[in-house]
């Protein structure tokens, strides 16, 4: 290819779409110039349903452009099975996450525009980091992602506890960035190039300890961004005080974008130092088992205890990547896919706690939901039977195929301290179940669930509940994903 | 005279990199101090990237620099601005101020 020709588009059509769309409803909001509280709500309310209308084209895109591996942009952007497959969760973790924010954001008078095209930009941000083959790209789309969520974690700007939540998440972040640079720099040093083709060959033979010492740093800021202890002291505090919508969307797609790209990082560029990132991941994930565990169990408030919730969640999904296996990490992909199905369930039960028209967060404050809204509280049961594990439900099975695939590499610690901790964690996830059907109804909640919150609530359920007669879709796509990951 | 060579040059980022995670961790006063902190965290990376870019005389980390710094500058104006809002709510921006979510 001369310097001078253009690089091939297609592959990051979806990607251009998004951002054209963002940009574009970023303009139709500005030049409404809405001043009057009834006219910002018309807008939002216009912009974003036309923001989860081009997330959904954006997914079939991304599904219409992605065949074999193609890279493009001098090889820093990659677009493969594997990316669709976090692409289609990130999207549509997004899209959920705007459905279920609408009612909440005018209740509490921050109905504007900007949030969905926010949510838009870090989506963005998300794909680029799932198709990053580059140390570049990865920090850009990190960075699109992460400037995007320091805003909407300080939406409520109002809130001191909102705004408080966006400060510690933009100390907490930026630090994490700089470690990934660092370690990035590290790496470019002692390899000589930033993209992760060129460091997988450059990497073939013995280890450079320069670059051990940019993985492990690249490795730490990556784990900030997924929460996994020890790097998961920010979670609970920013869980706590965003806005529970944009707590929902933090705790599925920014994660699941992290993933991805630790994912990719790992099995890619750093392919060949699996003693090396086995060990680090091995820890990560036992101290987030034990610290979701253990942690949570103290907690009154449901924010924080979703917090606690997902750093265990990850620790689980860690347990298939530290087994560096291929079952492995298809188990990580299904988990992560259930994982994201459970708490958006979760996150649209826990909106329709209000009393009076305002959020409650305490768990008490669910006592006697049975008698109150046993639709809802069957709901909420059912997601907390799920997280906890117990079958036939969808939990139970993205914990068995973890579990298996640590078993068969051999990873018999990983696998009990697994089970012996979500075993501890039955417990909490158990009490919200009797808190809401053995204690008795003080305060009943409002009585009226926005359609918008039952229509996830349901369609969530009912995922959860009847993944056990047909997981084949899913388990055929995470095999095809992690067959092209791995190429072939 | 010691020729300064590409070793110093990384002991210096290493240093300065040092300096800004301790800044962040050991500073009880103000949430300033942190965000300069921060800048100097990634003008490490910045020191790295272009001395390992001219000892091996790839451009590619100088233009990796280039990036650090466009987004450093991005990040430290949305940095700010969530530093102001906080200051309405709160009328104070010392560290140990920022403590009400806890437990």
């Amino acid at each position: 290819m001369s310097p001078a020709s253009l690089p091939n588009f297609v592959p990051a059509v979806p990607e251009i779409f998004l951002a054209a769309a963002a940009m574009a409803l970023l303009m139709l909001g500005v030049l409404q110039r809405a001043v009057a509280v009834g006219e910002q709500v018309r807008i939002s309310r216009v912009v974003t349903w036309m923001s989860v209308l081009a997330l959904l084209l954006a997914i079939l895109l991304a599904s219409a452009v992605t065949g074999t591996r193609i890279a493009t942009f001098g090889g820093m952007f990659v677009n493969d099975g594997f990316a669709l497959f976090f692409k289609v969760l990130a999207l549509l973790a997004t899209a959920l996450s705007l459905v279920i924010s609408m009612g909440y954001l005018e209740r509490h008078d921050i109905a504007r525009f900007e949030y969905a095209v926010l949510y838009l930009f870090a989506a963005v941000g998300m794909m680029m980091m799932v198709s990053a083959n580059d140390l570049i790209s990865l920090y850009v789309g990190l960075e699109l992602q992460s400037l995007a969520l320091y805003v909407v974690a300080a939406f409520q700007r109002d809130d001191s506890r909102s705004t408080e939540a966006g400060l510690k998440y933009f100390v907490l972040s930026a630090l994490a960035s700089g470690f990934i640079l660092y370690g990035s720099s590290l790496v470019y040093g002692f390899t000589g190039t930033t993209n992760f083709d060129v460091i997988a060959r450059a990497l073939d033979g013995t280890p450079v300890l320069g670059v051990v010492f940019g993985l492990v740093f690249v490795l730490a800021g990556l784990a900030f961004k997924v929460s996994a202890a020890p790097f998961h002291m920010w979670t609970p505090d920013v869980y706590e005080g965003a806005p529970t919508p944009v707590t929902a969307f933090f705790s599925v797609a920014p994660k699941i974008a992290a993933l991805g790209l630790l994912l990719r990082v790992v099995t890619g560029p750093f392919g060949d130092l699996v003693q090396q990132w086995q060990q680090v991941i091995w820890i990560a994930s036992v101290l987030s088992m034990v610290i979701g565990a253990f942690a949570a169990i103290s907690q009154r408030n449901i924010k924080r205890l979703m917090a606690y919730s997902s750093i265990g969640h990850i620790g689980y999904a860690l347990i298939g990547l530290a087994a560096g296996s291929r079952d492995g990490l298809e188990s990580v992909l299904i988990y992560m896919a259930i994982y994201i199905t459970m708490n958006l369930g979760t996150f649209a039960a826990i909106l329709c706690m209000r009393r009076s028209d305002r959020m409650v967060e305490g768990i008490d404050d669910l006592a006697g939901l049975s008698k109150s809204h046993p639709v809802l509280a069957a709901a909420f049961a059912l997601m907390m039977f799920s997280m906890a594990g117990i079958p036939p439900l969808a939990g139970f099975f993205g914990k068995l195929y973890v579990f298996k695939a640590a078993i068969t590499a051999e990873f018999y610690g990983l696998a009990v301290i697994g089970v012996l901790t979500s075993v501890v964690a039955a417990f909490y996830y158990l009490r919200i179940v009797k808190v809401i059907y053995f204690d008795n109804l003080t305060d009943a909640l409002d009585r009226a669930v926005p359609k918008n919150l039952t229509f996830v609530l349901l369609g969530t359920s009912a995922a959860i509940l009847l993944f056990f007669l047909w997981p084949d879709p899913l388990l055929a796509s995470s095999q095809s994903a992690v067959a092209s990951l791995l190429g072939g | 005279m010691t020729e300064i060579g590409l070793g110093h040059y990384v002991t210096v980022g290493a240093i300065l990199f040092v300096l800004g995670v301790f800044g962040i961790f050991l500073n009880r006063k103000n949430v300033i101090t942190i965000l300069m902190a921060i800048e100097l965290i990634l003008l490490a990376v910045n020191v790295n990237l272009v001395a390992f870019s001219t000892a091996m005389s790839d451009l590619v980390g100088q233009v990796f620099a280039m990036f650090v710094l466009t987004v450093a500058a991005a990040e430290v104006a949305i940095g700010l601005a969530i530093l102001v809002v906080f200051f309405r709510n709160r009328a104070t921006i010392a560290v140990e101020d920022i403590s009400s979510l806890k437990g």
